[in-house]
């Protein structure tokens, strides 16, 4: 048994697995809160990803600034997609909701395919060491850095909750509805606010994911393991999105082993999250923190 | 589901046998067996590019029409109808290279195949529904095109399978004019049998189960059965479909059932109208002629420089796929009913013209 070559996956997995948090939590954010299951959420990042590379390489920014402005554009992107083509889908039958997200998700896909390009872009080098020795491990700085900027999200979110105004009107959006309204709380700007705070972060995980891996559309394949991870923690609880992103990326690098190991069928990883899907949807549907509906006629 | 009829004041029906027609009047009845002749008379008319769409619309709308009963009368969502599809090509292969039996029999068995392999992943769908189920028939989406690429005493993995062309009686048919009669006859059958169907007691079980699923529970409907059967029917109509396909092309590849596919799928009956089984039919028919019409479109704009120029050209293939999203978004925000609707709509307006009351 390699421990060495273990150990490495296993923290890798630590790794991609907060990142995995962090698009769970954006998707659970705007379930919990409008009630839309969002297909499209991989797509934010993805153009969360070009867009800076398009402030950063095209128009030849420094990274502080087009950063601020990728965020300023995920904001705005998140506030017209909820006012232009959701707004008109609240009250209607689950399935339309759901196609709606997906028809986004392949008009932004193939949208971005047409103006960046098929091709894999890579950033300007941000930092000045490709990597530090960790432990005895070699450890890539953009992959600390993503951690770093995951654990500041996820505080980011716990604060902003907690003890912002609107992070409080949101709760309360997402607790009742009309109690919300009838205590002054605007539904209206609640919704786009969700929109594009998840917009928001989804960019920044795109940014960060595109500088280990560049830019391509593979990035949008994260939007659907979000999947796992939100039911493996229960769709509208956000602790749950953590966690379950973190544990669908240990299992997947766990899964890389098993197979390079032993297995060796090839692709385990990329399959094995599903198979655990399928297995928690047959015995614990609402996952580990997620709240049971209760049905009434 | 919403539709109203175009009958006249005082035409009452006074037996259920009337109110379970399948045709609301005679002409209707005899405008449609019409309409199917006219339909045989394409390849004598039209040439070749015609006849290859109107065999394309047949294997598609037939596995539509299968996600139509899961999804619009049975109301349970489905994302991995493709996967069935292709399983259903790779089995009608499969068994036709295997044991020998003949295609014109193995596309059922291997549409019977495929209703197994649905129910087995029909089987979430008896605790979970909505939103829950759409995420595990995605997850078996996934599974199923990993099991086609690993799969090689299936599939033939990478290199994909051979299909052998159909044969009826001694007479093979690889060319596609005389493909076109088997499926026209597919394509009919499927759909009486489909349309039926809704007129039994399964149907209207069905539809029951979609409206109020507590309801229907109370009134004696086993939820477990009759969801696990439309997974199963669904994924008979898909593998139907698919084999369909398989034989057409004569080859069938991996990678050719994506989850681009279902979407394509889902959005056929959606343009179509949900619960609808003429709209199925409209709504396929919109999806494959939509990326025909835009490519035609593209070059009679290529007069103009900016349609000429390379972004356009070059760009097509994504153009297409953004019409494609762009098309169900603009379906569910403006006409959710779908072209069914729309259709009966028209007809109303020319009924009741000028004196639209």
């Amino acid at each position: 048994m390699n421990f060495e070559l273990l150990f490495q996956l296993l923290l890798n997995g630590l790794i991609v697995g907060t990142l995995y948090g962090v698009v769970a939590m954006c998707f659970v954010l705007i379930y919990k809160s409008t009630q839309i299951v969002n297909f499209a959420q991989g797509e934010f990042l993805l153009i969360g990803a070009w867009v800076c590379y398009a402030f950063l390489v095209e128009m030849q920014m420094p990274f502080w600034l087009g950063f601020l402005f990728t965020l300023l554009f995920m904001m705005a992107f998140g506030v017209v997609l909820q006012m232009v083509v959701l707004r008109p889908m609240i009250g209607e039958p689950i399935i339309s909701v759901i196609m709606v997200t997906i028809g986004l998700s392949i008009f932004f896909q193939a949208a971005t395919k047409w103006i960046f390009g098929a091709t894999t872009a890579t950033y300007p080098q941000v930092f000045e060491t490709r990597s530090v020795n960790l432990l005895g491990m070699q450890i890539e700085t953009a992959y600390i850095m993503s951690f770093v900027i995951s654990l500041f999200i996820m505080a980011g979110f716990y604060w902003f909750f907690k003890y912002s105004k609107l992070g409080l009107a949101m709760r309360a959006t997402a607790f009742d509805q009309q109690v919300a309204q009838s205590l002054g709380i605007s539904v209206k700007t609640v919704f786009a606010m969700s929109w594009a705070i998840s917009a928001l972060v989804s960019g920044v995980a795109g940014i960060v994911i595109g500088m280990v891996n560049g830019v391509s559309s593979a990035l949008s394949v994260i939007g659907i393991k979000v999947f796992p991870a939100v039911i493996l923690g229960g769709l509208d609880s956000i602790v749950g999105a953590i966690v379950g992103g973190v544990i669908i990326g240990l299992l997947e690098n766990t899964a890389e082993f098993v197979d390079g190991q032993y297995l060796h069928w090839g692709n385990l990883f990329s399959i094995a999250p599903f198979y655990v899907l399928i297995i928690i949807l047959c015995i614990k549907p609402y996952g580990l923190f997620g709240t049971k509906d209760i049905e009434r006629i | 589901m919403a539709g109203f009829s175009l009958r006249p004041c005082g035409d009452f029906r006074t037996t259920y046998r009337q109110d379970t027609r399948i045709f609301d009047t005679t002409y209707i009845r005899n405008a449609a067996i019409l309409g199917i002749f006219a339909v045989a008379m394409i390849p004598f008319v039209l040439d070749g590019y015609y006849v290859n769409l109107f065999i394309q619309i047949s294997y598609f709308a037939i596995a539509a029409l299968g996600l139509n009963i899961l999804v619009g009368f049975t109301g349970q969502i489905s994302l991995g109808h493709a996967a069935f599809f292709g399983f259903g090509a790779f089995a009608s292969a499969w068994i036709n290279n295997t044991t020998g039996i003949p295609v014109l029999l193995s596309i059922p068995l291997a549409g019977l195949m495929t209703a197994a392999v649905g129910m087995l992943f029909g089987l979430p769908a008896a605790r979970i529904k909505g939103l829950y189920l759409a995420i595990a028939t995605l997850a078996a989406q996934f599974i199923l095109e990993d099991f086609f690429a690993r799969a090689e005493w299936f599939t033939g993995g990478s290199y994909g399978a051979a299909a052998n062309p159909i044969n009826v009686f001694g007479y093979e048919i690889y060319d596609d004019f005389s493909f076109f009669y088997v499926a026209l006859f597919f394509l009919v059958v499927m759909y009486l049998l489909g349309t039926n169907l809704m007129r039994t007691r399964d149907g209207r079980a069905f539809v029951a189960v979609r409206d109020h699923y507590l309801s229907a529970e109370i009134m004696g409907i086993n939820l477990t059965k009759y969801r696990l059967m439309s997974f199963a029917i669904s994924s008979f109509y898909a593998g139907v479909g698919g084999a369909m396909y398989g034989h057409y092309l004569g080859f069938v590849s991996a990678e050719g059932f994506t989850i681009l596919l279902s979407i394509q799928f889902l959005g056929m009956i959606i343009i179509g109208g949900l619960g609808s089984v003429k709209g199925t039919l409209m709504g396929t028919v919109f999806m494959v002629l939509l990326p025909e019409v835009m490519e035609s479109g593209v070059s009679a704009l290529s007069i103009f420089e900016w349609a000429s120029s390379t972004a356009v050209t070059d760009g097509l293939a994504y153009i297409k796929e953004m019409a494609i999203g762009l098309a169900i978004i603009l379906f569910l925000i403006f006409e959710p009913d779908g072209l069914a609707h729309r259709w009966q709509q028209i007809r109303a307006y020319w009924k009741l013209y000028p004196f639209s009351y």
